[in-house]
């Protein structure tokens, strides 16, 4: 759907990046087809790739190129007439904020201001389809916050993004729509709060303890039909929302909480999500 | 695979011609400077030794031979460094496919960018052996032109080596059992004439003869029909170090 954001959520070598390769052509699919806006990807790869704006997740610059070269190299590539790529760069480098480095060689920019850049190009050809491979990856909270509000733009200009990424923060602020990955499959599908109500309910409470104490309600849990998940050296209690009280008091003193998209992910593959 | 698009080369270039404009004036220095040093040091050297090779002075012949030297140069080792340096470490290639552009094209672009310039940068022996001696001809236009022709087979031969090796520093194999052999037995330097029957014989499919007899012949005002055969060894050279690159890189970048 236009202005929605597909994020794709999963570990390291769940198969994200091979997907997005997939989607521009550059890994072939061992099955099935893949269309973009009605143009098959396998057979059409190059009117597929004339809709979409790509960010990888390694920052592919030439670094002795100014930003806007870069950005004019992009729109030439992307086969933006070439009476509107003046234009074209303009915009990008609005987007990127970084109207007042355009000259600025790439190389003398930051690692925020590259990302930012590197967002910015995947725009430059007006997509209508942008994938976004970890864009944030390795970034400090506030280069982060700054690129949420470029993907956030992005998406309420009309265009659909589809963006990878293993932070559940990032996951829940942007997307509409989540597909949680791992071992190259998508294993659940669903706006964030329909995974987590369906797979770890609303509520969760936290108990700290003992490894034999984790052990014991883990088990005192299982019987009650109540999903666990283990940290450290707390343990949750998932989907606790109908649980009586008196129960959850019997098993120690715990701290409650909403269920979120890690739960559900841990739950559903068994792996943490390293931030 | 996709049509080829022409549409692409034009898009190449840009990247090609903002590179150019940082680094022109190293490449022009030293392509000026090394065939001043061939033909003072070999040229004049090893000139005082002897009379005439071919019915030429010596400098004369080694200067019109250093085209070849200056064309391999600057073709085959940027078809090998830039293209193994930008698919792998900077992971351009990876980029520009994501864009609507095939490997096919990128590899096209490049080499007819790198012939394009060392159509320029090859034909400067040429214009450091006139006052050595050389006299001015007509057919001396048409250099540029086997420079270009030449320069497209090798770059391609060199984006090919850059899709087969998996470390650069694999490199020095080919450099050392194939590009040094291919300038030595080609007559650059001293005439095939005086080498063993079976490396003359040999020395037909040597790309880089086949370059050399056309410099000479164009510098020399003796281009005849036989010329014609130098032409299409060269274009064959080109057609199938072209089909090889294409084929190894696409297969290295779509996976």
């Amino acid at each position: 759907m236009p202005g929605t954001c597909l994020g794709l959520l999963g570990p390291n070598g769940a198969g994200k990046t091979t997907l997005m390769r997939m989607i521009t052509g550059q890994t072939r699919a061992a099955s099935g087809d893949i269309t973009v806006l009605n143009h098959n990807v396998a057979s059409d790869t190059r009117a597929a790739r004339r809709v979409l704006g790509v960010c990888p997740q390694q920052d592919n610059m030439d670094d002795q190129q100014t930003a806007r070269e870069n950005l004019a190299l992009w729109a030439a590539l992307c086969r933006v007439p070439r009476a509107e790529r003046k234009q074209a760069v303009a915009t990008a480098l609005e987007t990127a904020q970084l109207t007042e480095r355009a000259n600025e060689r790439v190389t003398n920019l930051s690692g925020g201001m590259r990302r930012r850049l590197l967002l910015g190009r995947a725009f430059v050809n007006s997509p209508k389809v942008v994938l976004l491979d970890e864009p944030t990856v390795g970034l400090d909270p506030q280069v982060r916050s700054d690129l949420w509000l470029i993907i956030d733009g992005m998406r309420r200009s009309g265009v659909t993004v589809v963006m990878s990424t293993h932070y559940i923060e990032e996951a829940e602020r942007l997307a509409d729509d989540i597909a949680i990955m791992n071992h190259g499959r998508v294993i659940a599908r669903g706006t964030p709060n329909k995974l987590r109500e369906m797979h770890a309910g609303s509520e969760a409470v936290e108990y700290v303890g003992s490894a034999a104490t984790l052990d014991e309600i883990a088990e005192k849990a299982a019987v009650v039909g109540l999903k666990t998940r283990r940290a450290g050296l707390s343990i949750s209690v998932l989907g606790v929302e109908s649980t009586p009280a008196t129960t959850l008091d019997s098993w120690g003193r715990y701290s409650r909480r909403a269920t979120n998209l890690e739960d559900v992910f841990v739950l559903l593959t068994g792996e943490s999500l390293d931030a | 695979m996709p049509r080829f698009d022409v549409q692409s080369i034009p898009a190449i270039w840009v990247r090609e011609l903002t590179l150019f404009k940082r680094y022109w004036r190293g490449t022009t220095f030293s392509a000026i400077l090394e065939p001043l040093i061939f033909l003072f040091g070999i040229g004049l050297g090893v000139g005082a030794f002897l009379d005439e090779i071919d019915g030429v002075k010596y400098v004369i012949f080694v200067g019109t031979g250093a085209v070849a030297t200056a064309v391999i140069f600057s073709s085959v080792f940027p078809g090998m460094y830039n293209t193994f340096i930008a698919r792998t470490f900077q992971k351009v290639y990876d980029g520009i496919l994501a864009t609507p552009t095939t490997a096919a094209e990128i590899m096209v672009a490049e080499a007819l960018w790198i012939a394009t310039r060392t159509a320029v940068y090859g034909s400067v022996p040429i214009v450091v052996t006139i006052p050595f001696g050389l006299k001015p001809t007509s057919t001396m236009l048409l250099v540029p032109f086997i420079c270009f022709l030449t320069a497209l087979g090798f770059t391609f031969l060199g984006q090919w080596i850059s899709g087969v090796v998996k470390v650069i520093d694999s490199f020095s194999y080919f450099q050392s059992a194939l590009i040094t052999p291919l300038l030595f037995i080609s007559g650059t330097y001293f005439p095939i004439s005086g080498l063993p029957t079976w490396a003359q014989t040999a020395s037909n499919v040597n790309p880089v003869y086949h370059c050399i007899e056309l410099v000479r012949d164009a510098s020399f005002n003796r281009l005849s029909v036989s010329s014609f055969w130098n032409v299409l060894a060269l274009a064959i050279f080109a057609a199938i170090t072209g089909t090889l690159s294409v084929r190894t890189i696409t297969r290295r970048l779509i996976t």
